[in-house]
């Protein structure tokens, strides 16, 4: 890994003057994903800008129709709040599944959605949920935030400090996971939402996460077994060593069919 | 350089270190505790954890420079003087160990697992250790060792 000029920024405002007069800065939130990233040397930023003294950053709080959750707050903590457990089941179970235990305690929501891995859980949750995305300058919607394996709607120096998700009726998570890795070969998010049947899809994609519309339009009715016969082009799925274009498509109807028979 | 104050095992320790030196070195190399383990070196095995702040992480893949003012506890805080932590002890007499690389990690692991809760079965045992791996065992006798522990921590015995 080489050296860096390291920030810990008491403020949003700071952090984001911080990054604004590096030449080269990255933020870091966790640094689950980030210090491996830099330790094989694959980024070599010149200032790093740390999160983690931010306290305006973390929590989770019930507000309106749903829950907002800070981002910095860990996955752990996600996974454990009662206030996510009542309102939102399922975001509780996606936070208790990613990574392992030590990556759960440091690795934060806000890191997760900035990176945008097409294997992330997160954005599966973010963009089946409909949730916003706030930043220090405007709020987002998931639909308009992720713009494709490893890319967002974020601008230069635009930091992410809290998620907003809406309550839905009914929503439920699955994934298969690479046995080595434990990263989703496949994830599937489904939701019940007054808005309708939202599905996401995240470890399949080419462009990372996204609405497979043919299984929304089979789960009008939000049946398991109707999930299960929807026919997903493999067009634009990946392929590789793990699992091939036309599996990665099967497993998303089969996946989407189990968690809505887990939905809650 | 930087300088990086924590309190490690209860007692304050502080350095200058370079902003890149991720906690496992500054333990290993600035405080000498080379208890903590680096295996694979790209976050995956699980042999450097410790304890910050009371929950496992793995210190290979956090800077120092996070942790100023942080609470750690390593593999060289649990025991009581002569006496060896309950966890230490259940992977002793459970031979929960080959050649001992990855044990101080899932020793942590195993604390921080176990802490406040009663009965966990095996399955969840093994769920838990997902970020430890042994390469000698298959993990029969560390997933014992483990339950045995909890059962000691939760005897009384524990801390």
């Amino acid at each position: 890994m080489h050296n860096f000029a390291f920030h810990r920024p008491a403020s949003v405002a700071d952090a984001v003057k911080a990054v604004g007069s590096a030449s080269d800065g990255k933020i870091i939130a966790g640094g689950q994903t980030l210090l491996p990233t830099l330790r094989q040397r694959l980024a070599s930023p010149s200032d790093l800008i740390d999160l983690g003294a931010i306290a305006d950053l973390k929590g989770i709080k019930a507000e309106g129709d749903g829950i907002t959750i800070g981002a910095m707050t860990p996955h752990a903590e996600v996974a454990s709040s009662a206030i996510v457990q009542g309102a939102i089941p399922a975001l509780a179970h996606l936070a208790a599944h990613i990574g392992d235990r030590q990556v759960r305690a440091r690795g934060t929501i806000g890191g997760s959605l900035a990176n945008n891995d097409p294997a992330a859980d997160y954005p599966a949750a973010a963009l089946g949920l409909g949730a916003t995305i706030r930043t220090n300058k405007r709020e987002i919607k998931a639909d308009d935030y992720f713009q494709g394996m490893f890319s967002t709607a974020l601008e230069d120096g635009e930091i992410i400090t809290a998620v907003h998700f809406p309550k839905p009726e009914k929503a439920g998570y699955e994934k298969f996971v690479q046995p080595a890795s434990r990263f989703a070969l496949v994830g599937v998010f489904v939701a019940k939402t007054k808005g309708g049947v939202r599905v996401a899809v995240t470890g399949a994609g080419q462009e990372g996460v996204f609405r497979p519309k043919e299984v929304e339009a089979a789960l009008a009715n939000f049946s398991a077994d109707a999930a299960k016969g929807a026919k997903v082009p493999s067009g634009n799925l990946n392929s590789d060593l793990h699992g091939s274009a036309e599996y990665r498509a099967h497993l998303i109807s089969v996946l989407a069919g189990r968690a809505v028979a887990a939905a809650k | 350089m930087p300088t990086v104050k924590m309190t490690v095992n209860g007692k304050a320790v502080s350095a200058d270190v370079e902003a890149r030196t991720l906690l496992v070195h500054f333990l290993r190399d600035t405080l000498e505790l080379t208890g903590t383990h680096v295996g694979c070196d790209t976050a995956q095995c699980g042999a450097c954890t410790v304890h910050v702040n009371g929950k496992a992480v793995k210190s290979c893949n956090a800077l120092a420079v996070q942790l100023d003012g942080a609470q750690v506890t390593t593999i060289e805080g649990l025991a009581n003087g002569d006496t060896l932590h309950p966890m230490q002890e259940a992977f002793r007499d459970n031979h929960g160990l080959q050649c001992g690389f990855c044990t101080p990690g899932m020793v942590m692991s195993a604390i921080d697992l176990v802490q406040g809760k009663s009965n966990l079965s095996e399955s969840e045992i093994r769920a838990g250790l997902e970020g430890n791996i042994c390469r000698c065992t298959g993990y029969h006798n560390i997933v014992k060792a483990v339950k045995a522990g909890a059962d000691a921590m939760q005897a009384g015995k524990g801390r």
